[in-house]
């Protein structure tokens, strides 16, 4: 018995000596790294892509996983559309799916968006389903989290800022669009302040999203690495039981948030749509 | 260089966030038990309600937080 706790504690000091606590070690779990590590047992080096025009293009982690997520949406949703082509009753995976496609049409798009919804279903089933896949991928031990990247946020952000402009200009008219930001039946003296407010308005949002979702994944990830680190900060494994105990409660608690905020992000893109489509409200 | 002032501010920063959040959240989640309490019927809609807006005040905590993160992570 004592063997295995001279052990822990020799691990432990190896440990400490080789990353230290701090924020390095913190920091190198969540950050984007050129190589896929799978400690302590081998590191994969992602060999050196070309640079095209001043942009270094070799994939680092977060970029093969995304590149992994993807892949398993296509290959989800080309099955589902297979099955659904045979029968439109839904079994087995397809049948798991529906629930999550029928919630993001009815719910988040109808909801929200009103009369003309049918054509932001498409995109807002991708972000969903994107956002959720990377979510979960992350939860799995010596994966990354790519959502947790600040361009990867900002990226899908954009494109949302896009799909609510070009939805709104499509609608209204490209000078229509603008006119119709400001309200109704403001005294002209407040133009001076609405306008500025409103051109930034468009900005702001979308900012939002992705400072939204890249500060929740990257802070479940950082406090289940300082409860751990916190037993190797510690230097003695009696803290272990408890560390370990609220580190397994906070990662169930990142499921829900998982869930969550592929939900929020999606159900705000919809929301900022239909206020971007149907201007009168 | 000497950085303590900014692992200070850090930690008070994000102590004043999480008393915002959970006031915040503390008084929506309140209002969302009172309103299931009267109408029962209406308790899917008030669920959905309280998470979006849960999710809003949650985003303007971390906010802050992104910045206390940036304060700590100075070296």
């Amino acid at each position: 018995m004592s063997n295995a706790v001279d052990t822990l504690i020799t691990v432990a000091d190896s440990v400490e000596q080789s990353s230290g606590p701090g924020s390095d070690w913190i920091l190198h779990h969540v950050m984007d790294s050129k190589e896929l590590d799978f400690e302590p047992l081998f590191t994969i080096h992602i060999p050196q892509f070309p640079t095209v025009f001043g942009i270094d293009m070799t994939p680092t982690k977060h970029v093969i996983f995304m590149w992994l997520a993807a892949f398993l949406v296509i290959l989800t949703f080309t099955i589902i559309a297979k099955r659904y082509k045979k029968s439109l009753v839904p079994k087995g995976i397809t049948n798991f799916f529906e629930v999550f496609i029928l919630f993001v049409r009815d719910e988040i798009a109808k909801n929200t968006i009103g009369k003309g919804y049918e054509k932001f279903v498409p995109y807002l089933l991708t972000i969903f389903f994107f956002i959720l896949f990377g979510n979960f991928l992350g939860l799995i031990p010596w994966s990354a989290t790519f959502t947790s990247n600040i361009s990867v946020t900002a990226s899908l952000a954009i494109c949302s800022f896009f799909m609510i402009q070009i939805g709104g200009i499509r609608q209204n008219g490209f000078f229509g669009y603008f006119k119709g930001l400001i309200p109704h039946g403001i005294p002209p003296v407040l133009l001076v302040l609405m306008i500025p407010v409103e051109i930034l308005g468009l900005f702001t949002k979308p900012f939002a999203l992705a400072i939204r979702l890249f500060a929740n994944m990257i802070a479940g990830h950082f406090v289940i690495l300082s409860l751990i680190g916190l037993i190797f900060f510690m230097g003695t494994v009696l803290v272990a039981p408890g560390a370990i105990l609220f580190a397994i409660f906070i990662y169930l608690l990142e499921i829900l948030v998982a869930l969550i905020q592929a939900y929020i992000f999606t159900i705000l893109t919809s929301m900022f749509i239909g206020m971007a489509v149907h201007q009168e409200h | 260089m000497d950085f303590s002032l900014a692992w200070l501010a850090a930690g008070l920063g994000a102590g004043l966030v999480v008393i915002g959040a959970g006031l915040g959240i503390g008084k929506l989640a309140s209002s969302a038990m009172d309103a299931s309490g009267r109408q029962p019927e209406a308790a899917g809609a008030i669920r959905t309600s309280m998470i979006i807006a849960a999710a809003l005040i949650e985003g303007v905590a971390f906010f802050g937080l992104v910045i206390c993160i940036l304060l700590a992570i100075k070296t």
